[in-house]
């Protein structure tokens, strides 16, 4: 059995020996680098770019400018193209922008024989600006006299959704009376993914095609988009993923590639590349939206949650990318987790402004959302007068879920029991007690925050994935997926998975990581927590082909049926009996050379995926804060997921670390801060907060396994989940050691210091520790 | 400006004419073709491109070729053995999945390494200290930490 064993990454040797090559461990030795010249404003126009010195820079082979790229507005977000045309992801950007919408935009290129030629010249072009006022906030950008940031888009805003469930209205509720009120704005900053390796790829020219080499998520569709940018076809489009040193959903964007592929075509196909420096990466890529929620909502006395009210505000920066699709699933969060027994109303707006582009970043939309929700849930709980675990328990998703307008539903559910091993493992009803009453300067709290999420992004769009299965001469499979390995351990878990469904063991099966348009089967690449249920479908369906394919062989081969055979252990094996018919070895050889009947065996697949399933979980955390520096100490954590069968619990375990560790990034100290003429002011990693290991305390992940019968081995997502509920628990268990309400992400020694200097906690003149 | 320079890497003694401004990870990676040695930055905050120079740990990326005329220089291709076999710290990070998208691991396995020279033993603490120096996206440092233990821990974690 494979399912549920702890298999070794089948890509840890490669990375322990530094022989895994990554995309700028392959740039071809006549390799010219491009700098893309970004703009010094954050809103306006270039009326002109004079680069005749910057063309004197010895080294200097092209400069481009945004006056000379092709007239074609594409898309950037990884998303499968939708051939329903009001469906389609939003075209809002040329390969060069002479519009200027984001301090940084990319308004020229040159290309040099080495960088530093390449960033001097960058440096000596001269632009001449027509600059309109920076619009930094949703509410600048929705202001009557607010300069239109995309002419399509009147007031800027990209798009807005709303609904409304049950019978009722809440404002009538509410005046009703009888009822407990409670409202608050929440807000979440900006944050940066920081995948260690920075957005890079080359590009070069074989026999009329281009061929570009990239650190992507989702090689088929930067293939498309190139394809889109260029006004190129298709098929002369080949697009190569190398291994990748993390993505986080920056990489789920289409970022560099198409320009990358312009600037090979404008220097006779020769290769060039485009490696971003760390600075450009955290500035001019993507962020996770800034998002600001204003939410109401009313009890009754038994803490019984009647009504709520959702207002959104997503701050989108200056190009659609993922756009709205982020909003709504916040807005999805609020809906799902909890049920209201009269009325849900809910309104969201996502509006262009002038601050870094907001993309897809682990969570997508859900880690912002769930902070809004449990962070009101809790403030609801309080005013209440319960005891939040209980009220969550009360009022929660529960067993059988399905969303009204989407469909999806809980095929599986284990949310209540994560809560109850949670509360255990953090001995909640003690701790509650005894942090109930503290006085002094430093003071500990335990809270706690649940989340669910959606495995896969069906029906909102398509999911398809394909898999094919070659066998060797020697009995060993070649296993290629369009589905991509980023870091999380996907081609572990695929050529587990390949072993289960064949029979084939997961030694002999050989995978291949470097995705290629050319070779591998389509699939839309790793996001959403989809591959290992998605794309899992598609290894599954083929390995049942393959093993046909196979047994129909030896069939013909030993004169017994079929049906009475089956491959265990690499070998054809009696069904009855689990005697060895014919090693797989013997088998290939003679599938390969027989003079009677040669044949290649492969079998392919494409499983189209009209399943979707809420994985869930909970995060319990014990802190300590130190109130006159402001300082939380995290004690102890521990997330618990209800994300069905495990594939592999090790890596699974491993998996889950990496997102709690995001997830107190983000709730202590991340935040890209953007000054006034939006310029980001802290775009380095060392001025931008990321957790070093000295930050992170010792991480517990525990798991409530319950498979699911709709994932293809009982499983559902887990690659996103583990980074949701650590920021709003961390803020509900710093409300439970000071009962101070902190709304606004992160939680950094600053921000508490201000607030407790005016909440009287900290001794100031006049005012002594309460 | 070219200046020769003579430096001992992974046990192969090679004269260079290099750039004066050039970074010992470009040499490195350009010139050599040790390309475990990773960028994460450029500029000395992440710790991707450390390597030892004469046994001790630096950010390469900071660290001009010129300065390590005359030293020894050691990348993670400097600890294969003629059999492919692999160092205990090599082995622990892979049998505690302490490797995820792997761009920091060669990194922290040079630190490793000029940590196991020192003979010493750490409580984990003091590898948190040690470590804080690589940048880890992926793993919230957890299971690397427990590989570090597991051969330079006081009481390791069985
Ligand atoms: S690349 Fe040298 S420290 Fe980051
Ligand atoms: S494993 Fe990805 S950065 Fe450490």
């Amino acid at each position: 059995m494979e399912i549920g064993k702890n298999r070794r990454r089948v890509d840890a040797w490669a990375k322990v020996t530094g022989t895994a090559k990554y995309t700028a461990d392959l740039y071809p030795a006549n390799c010219l680098t491009a700098k893309v010249i970004r703009s010094t404003i954050a809103n306006g126009r270039v009326v002109s770019m004079d680069v005749r010195e910057a063309l004197k820079v010895p080294g200097v082979v092209k400069i481009v400018t945004c006056f000379d790229v092709p007239d074609i507005q594409f898309p950037t977000p990884g998303h499968p193209w939708s051939v329903e045309k009001s469906h389609q992801d939003i075209a809002d950007r040329k390969l060069l922008n002479e519009r200027v919408r984001v301090y940084g935009d990319d308004i020229g290129a040159v290309i040099a024989e080495d960088e530093l030629a390449a960033e001097k010249a960058a440096r000596l072009v001269r632009v001449t600006y027509e600059t309109y006022e920076p619009l930094l906030s949703v509410e600048a950008a929705m202001a009557p006299e607010a300069s239109r940031i995309h002419e399509e888009k009147p007031g800027n805003i990209v798009a807005s959704s709303g609904f409304k469930i049950g019978e009722g209205d809440f404002d009538r509720l509410k005046e009703d009376g009888g009822l407990i009120y409670v409202s608050g704005t929440y807000t979440t900053q900006s944050v940066q993914h920081c995948h260690l390796e920075v957005p890079v790829s080359f590009a070069y020219m074989e026999a009329g095609r281009i061929v570009v080499v990239t650190s992507t998520q989702i090689p088929h569709i930067v293939r498309r988009v190139i394809s889109q940018a260029l006004g190129m076809d298709m098929g002369k489009i080949r697009v190569i993923k190398p291994y990748v040193g993390g993505g986080f959903g920056n990489k789920q964007d289409v970022l560099y590639e198409p320009l990358n592929a312009f600037l090979a075509t404008l220097v006779g196909g020769r290769p060039v590349k485009i490696e971003l420096s760390r600075e450009e990466t955290l500035g001019c890529t993507r962020v996770r939206h800034a998002i600001t929620f204003k939410l109401e909502g009313l009890a009754d006395k038994e803490g019984n949650l009647i009504a709520r009210r959702f207002t959104g505000y997503s701050n989108q920066g200056g190009y659609a990318s993922h756009a709205h699709a982020i909003m709504a699933n916040a807005a999805n969060i609020f809906k799902q987790l909890y049920q209201d027994k009269g009325v849900l109303e809910s309104k969201s707006y996502t509006v262009y402004t002038n601050i870094p582009t907001g993309g897809a970043m682990r969570g997508y939309g859900i880690p912002q959302g769930d902070f809004g929700t449990e962070a009101f849930i809790e403030d609801m709980a309080w005013a209440v007068g319960m005891d939040p675990l209980e009220f969550r328990l009360k009022n929660c998703m529960k067993a059988g879920y399905k969303d009204p307008h989407l469909g999806i539903a809980c095929y599986s559910y284990g949310l209540k029991d994560c809560m109850e091993k949670g509360r255990a493992y953090i001995h909640w009803d003690e701790k509650r007690e005894a942090y109930a009453h503290q006085t002094g300067p430093v003071r500990r709290g335990v809270g706690m925050a649940i989340f669910c999420y959606k495995t896969g992004v069906h029906p909102i769009s398509l999911e398809t994935a394909s898999c094919r299965m070659i066998l060797n001469q020697d009995g060993s499979m070649q296993l290629q997926m369009g589905a991509a390995e980023i870091g999380q351990g996907a081609d572990t878990v695929f050529t587990q998975m390949a072993a289960e469904s064949t029979g084939i063991s997961a030694e002999k099966i050989h995978i291949q990581t470097f995705q290629d348009t050319d070779v591998s089967p389509f699939d839309t690449g790793a996001y959403a927590s989809r591959q290992t249920y998605v794309s899992g479908k598609a290894i599954r369906k083929t390995g049942l082909l393959f093993k046909s394919k196979i047994l129909a062989y030896a069939s013909e081969k030993l004169h017994i049926p079929g049906d009475g055979m089956d491959i265990r252990d690499d070998a054809v094996v009696d069904k009855e009996s689990g005697d060895i018919l014919l090693t797989l070895g013997a088998l290939a050889e003679e599938a390969f050379y027989s003079l009677d009947h040669s044949v290649h065996i492969t079998a392919e697949a494409t499983s189209h995926c009209k399943d979707n399933t809420f994985a869930t979980g909970a995060c319990f955390v014990e802190l300590e804060v130190d109130i006159p520096v402001g300082k939380i100490k995290i004690r102890d954590i521990i997330n618990v997921h209800d994300s069905g069968r495990l594939i592999n619990p090790k890596l699974a375990e491993a998996q889950v670390h990496g997102g709690m560790s995001m997830g107190l990034g983000y709730a202590l100290g991340e935040k890209l801060i953007i000054d006034d003429q939006g310029r980001p002011r802290n775009a380095d990693l060392l001025d931008y907060k990321m957790p070093t290991a000295m930050d992170t305390p010792d991480l517990h992940a525990a798991f409530v396994e319950i498979a699911d019968e709709t994932g293809p081995y009982g499983n559902k997502a887990l690659g996103e989940p583990p980074a949701i509920p650590v920021a709003p628990a961390v803020r509900n268990a710093l409300l439970h050691a000071t009962g101070i309400h902190f709304n606004a992400l992160p939680l950094d020694p600053q921000t508490l210091v201000e607030r407790f200097m005016k909440e009287g906690l900290i001794e100031t003149e006049g005012t002594a520790y309460v | 400006m070219l200046k020769i320079i003579h430096m001992n890497v992974n046990g192969k003694e090679v004269e260079l004419a290099v750039d004066i401004r050039e970074s010992l990870a470009d040499t490195l990676r350009d010139r050599l073709g040790l390309t475990s040695v990773k960028k994460g930055c450029g500029v000395g905050e992440c710790g991707a491109c450390t390597v030892l120079v004469d046994g001790t740990s630096v950010d390469s990326c900071i660290y001009l070729t010129v300065w390590a005329e005359g030293k020894r220089v050691l990348t993670v291709e400097g600890l294969r053995s003629g059999d492919g076999g692999l160092t205990p710290i090599q082995q622990a990070f892979i049998d505690e999945a302490a490797v995820q998208c792997g761009f920091c691991t060669p990194g922290l396995i040079m630190t490793a390494v000029e940590l196991s020279g020192t003979g010493k033993t750490y409580t984990r603490d003091e590898l948190r200290r040690l470590i804080s120096g690589h940048l880890c996206r992926c793993t919230g440092y957890e299971n690397i930490l427990n590989a570090f233990e597991k051969i330079f821990g006081k009481n390791p974690k069985t």
